[in-house]
């Protein structure tokens, strides 16, 4: 099982003398070369080692392992430390994660080909070509201690930061072998661990990478505070599509600290000493806005015409058999809408991005997730080259999606901020709650209407699903956007004819990707839906389930650990109740058995959610298990409590007072099971996420007999 | 008029609005940046400092407003319940994000002074003004539980 293999990527190895830090060791692993990249050595020389390594050893024998992916609180920093520390032998108290810089060639993501953290793809493309780099420099160490006490590279092992040898009892720390190392050759191949010998991979605790998040020193964009820097905040139109028509900016001018006031195309920005001076003058703008052709647009007359959508042809998504013929001759046919509303991501740390023009280019600061497209769309507006903006990669205070974005949206507002004002002064872009709310960029609003056959066994026969919804990706009215039926399209449940249509609409209101993206509704439609069909048929909603999950056993294996670790079927406390949901996504399977208890006034609590999830291996059990726990929580806002509405042209949610959010006396207990697995690692960060409400939802059925078909479901929780 | 304010032991004269709410002197006057903003209107809890030992939401509270009465912030915070508080959230991995996290300690080292052994619905009721996007709640609940016991062996050895 440990042969050596040829390394996937071409590795390059970084020798650089820091001043009076002796010589560091850094290897990279050149993730271009297979396509004929051949820029990353020339580049890697001097002070330019720490930006370019996976891992770098220390003289002073730390270790720095540098993450390609952006942490904002979803682990990735302690991932991929565990991965390269693992095949390293590093001693886990002396290993220490730092960001990669924007290089989108070095620091691609190997599935979506760009420098981009998101679709929980972090663990999953970087698991190979991680513990490649860890064992790369664990072989030159061992190189190295060979040479220096002439013995065999055989004999050696190594353990905790430390080459060992055994016959003559000899050790040296990483740290000392640094300077030896560097000088070793590169190694055409490594030799990787056999998993039975993992140390730090499936461990059940590590402590956290993410560091300075308890004694309030960790640097999120919000802190950034560089001398002479400006605060910006920008009155943007008040409805979707608004433009300014005209601005008297007198009064706001003459304001305390105010150093200008600037018209953006997205609205007129206030520049300012700090924040609440620059909050003041915008309130002192005096501003004429042409509200355009969506003035009158709302959320409920979009609701009714994708409610008429939902009954009609679309684009065909999939289709087996011939579900409309089968459904047209059958007794007992189950139909059912779904409607599902905007939502705001509203990360705790509101949109935010530090920018400051440079000679040559631009110098950001934030929790860019996707530093490739942002480099892109800051060049643009400055009219130079994507590789001149540099972008510094810091902690964001959650995201969930928000923060990748491809048509630039905050970031590029920061930069046509930076240019009009003109001089170059680092000026600090901040959203407020309001502006964040109220922007778009939310998940969007979608109906499903799902027609199931059932013959006189209780067997489906055959489904029809109709999706009805913008397409995230922007894709015209004639291409099925997968992101849109993904859930829906490739529904597991083995039935003889299904068909799936999908509707591309059109809304003033920016789309974009909010945590499982299509999952956040088509599992809360499928799973919800198949729960009826058991009902219908008869049978208990897990038995009816596994008799049609018969090609998927990985669904299966959730769905039967949750279910025998919450104890389905067995009696529960008067007045509490289980609910079950299965769903895949981004390859990972997460099953859910939901426990809620009816108050004496109706209402429901939700007491508990029993969790059972594969994602493969099991990189960081505690992080998966923080990853499920914290995705629960996220959906269960939208199920209880989250909507965003519009009402003549203007959102009615801007903070958290009427968008509502999820609160520690309403969360759950959580109990998470992992599915032991060999299977490569996929992500965590999002599956947990989509399969809570449906379950709950379930739960809330066999309490009231009435199905929730409408989120949120607000009138069932106060 | 300068405005004299008592933060974390020291004392600051500052030329500023005073009715610039304490969250923003705080951050840009003094540098204090572990007290986060996260609402603007009292709903979140991130912006959770101490006035005089009680959790305040120091965006909704005007500097002028604040007079003698001595103002905590996360980097000044030390008392044993605030270092119990912060050991458990280091060994329990609570937070994930960390945003809202310098509230949730700040709150939580008051609900264990009021209450040495929180029960679950103490820890709700008090916690439930501090929100937190990523939902680390069931991690917190076990970080101020494992920090009451924690406080508790200290004082009976
Ligand atoms: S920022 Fe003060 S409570 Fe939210
Ligand atoms: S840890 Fe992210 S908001 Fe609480």
């Amino acid at each position: 099982m440990n042969s050596p293999v040829t390394l996937s990527r071409r590795l390059f190895l970084i020798r650089s003398a820091q001043a009076g830090a002796g010589l560091t060791l850094g290897v990279a692993l050149n993730a271009g070369a297979a396509d004929g990249y051949t820029g990353a050595t020339g580049k890697a020389v001097d002070d330019e080692l720490a930006a370019n390594a996976f891992v770098t050893l220390k003289p002073d024998n730390t270790v720095i392992i540098t993450s390609k992916h952006m942490e904002m609180g979803q682990g990735t920093f302690t991932g991929m430390a565990t991965i390269a520390a693992e095949e390293l032998d590093a001693d886990w108290s002396r290993v220490e994660t730092v960001s990669a810089p924007s290089d989108s060639d070095t620091y691609k993501n190997l599935i979506i080909g760009m420098q981009l953290t998101g679709g929980s793809t972090s663990i999953a493309n970087s698991w190979t070509q991680m513990r490649e780099a860890g064992a790369a420099v664990r072989q030159m160490l061992l190189a190295a201690a060979a040479k220096q006490w002439q013995v065999p590279v055989g004999e050696l092992t190594t353990d905790a930061n430390q080459v060992i040898h055994g016959p003559s009892g000899r050790k040296a720390t990483y740290g000392e072998l640094s300077t030896a190392a560097a000088a070793m050759p590169l190694p055409d191949k490594v030799t990787l661990k056999d998993p039975k010998d993992f140390k730090l991979v499936g461990k059940q605790f590590l402590p956290r990478k993410d560091v300075g998040k308890t004694d309030g020193s960790a640097t999120f964009t919000q802190d950034v505070r560089w001398p002479g820097m400006l605060t910006a905040v920008v009155a943007h139109p008040p409805v979707f599509g608004g433009t300014v028509k005209s601005v008297n900016a007198d009064r706001a001018r003459a304001m305390p600290g105010v150093k200008a006031v600037l018209e953006v195309p997205s609205g007129v920005a206030v520049l300012a000493d700090t924040f609440w001076q620059a909050l003041q003058a915008r309130k002192a703008l005096d501003i004429v806005w042409d509200e355009g052709e969506q003035a009158d647009f709302s959320t409920a007359a979009l609701l009714a015409q994708y409610r008429e959508l939902a009954g009609k042809p679309g684009l065909e998504a999939r289709n087996d058999g011939d579900a409309a013929k089968v459904l047209a001759e059958s007794e007992q046919v189950i139909d059912a809408e779904f409607a599902f509303p905007y939502l705001a991501h509203a990360a705790m740390e509101p949109m935010n991005c530090v920018i400051q023009r440079t000679d040559k280019g631009a110098d950001l600061w934030f929790g860019s997730q996707g530093p490739a497209w942002d480099q892109v769309n800051v060049a643009k507006v400055f009219g130079i080259k994507p590789e001149d903006v540099n972008i510094n990669i810091l902690y964001a205070g959650g995201s969930f999606g928000r923060r990748a974005t491809a048509d630039g949206n905050y970031v590029t507002e920061a930069a046509h901020i930076a240019r009009a004002y003109g001089q170059s002064v680092p000026i600090k872009l901040v959203w407020t709650r309001e502006d964040d709310n109220t922007e778009g960029h939310y998940r969007p609003m979608y109906v499903h209407r799902i027609r199931a056959a059932l013959d006189e066994a209780g067997n489906v026969t055959a489904w029809h699903q109709n999706v009805v919804g913008q397409s995230i990706r922007g894709l015209d009215e004639n291409t099925v956007d997968r992101t849109s039926v993904e859930g829906a399209a490739n529904l597991p449940y083995a039935i003889p004819n299904i068909r799936v249509d999908s509707h591309n609409t059109v809304s003033p209101v920016a789309p974009h990707w909010w945590r499982s993206v299509g999952s956040t509704h088509s599992a809360f439609a499928v799973e919800t839906f198949v729960d009826e069909l058991a009902h219908a048929a008869g049978k208990d909603p897990v038995e009816f389930r596994m008799a049609l999950l018969r090609d998927h056993p990985r669904h299966r294996a959730v769905l039967q650990l949750a279910a025998e670790k919450a104890g389905w079927g067995k009696p529960l406390p008067e007045g509490h109740f289980h609910g079950i949901a299965v769903h895949e996504s981004f390859s990972s399977y997460v099953a859910q058995v939901a426990e809620v208890a009816q108050n004496p006034d109706g209402k429901f609590r939700i007491v508990k959610i029993t969790c059972a999830v594969d994602c493969g291996v099991a990189v960081n059990p505690d992080v998966i298990k923080a990853q499920m726990a914290g995705g629960i929580g996220y959906g269960l806002s939208p199920l209880m409590f989250s909507e965003i509405t519009v009402e003549k042209g203007r959102v009615q949610e801007a903070n958290f007072d009427r968008y509502r959010v999820l609160r520690m006396n309403e969360m759950p207990a959580i109990d998470v099971h992992i599915v032991p697995s060999g299977e490569a690692p996929t992500g965590v960060g999002e599956p947990g996420t989509p399969v809570g409400p449906p379950a709950v939802a379930n739960a809330i059925f066999a309490a009231t007999g009435k199905r929730i078909r409408q989120l949120p479901a607000t009138e069932f929780f106060a | 008029m300068p405005v004299t304010l008592n933060v974390n032991g020291k004392t600051h004269t500052l030329e500023v609005d005073p009715q610039t709410p304490l969250l923003w002197v705080l951050r840009d006057h003094l540098q204090l940046t572990g007290t986060k903003y996260g609402c603007g209107i009292a709903q979140c809890g991130a912006c959770t400092v101490h006035l005089d030992g009680q959790p305040v939401r120091s965006c909704s509270v005007p500097v002028s407003a604040v007079g003698d009465q001595p103002v905590t912030t996360i980097e000044g915070a030390e008392s044993g319940e605030f270092q119990a508080l912060q050991k458990a959230w280091q060994d329990l991995n609570v937070y994930q994000c960390g945003y809202c996290q310098s509230g949730q300690l700040m709150s939580a080292a008051r609900l264990l002074a009021d209450k040495p052994d929180p029960s679950d619905a103490d820890i709700d009721q008090y916690m439930s003004g501090n929100i937190c996007r990523c939902a680390t709640y069931d991690r917190i609940r076990a970080g101020i539980k494992q920090a009451a016991s924690d406080l508790a062996t200290e004082v009976s050895a």
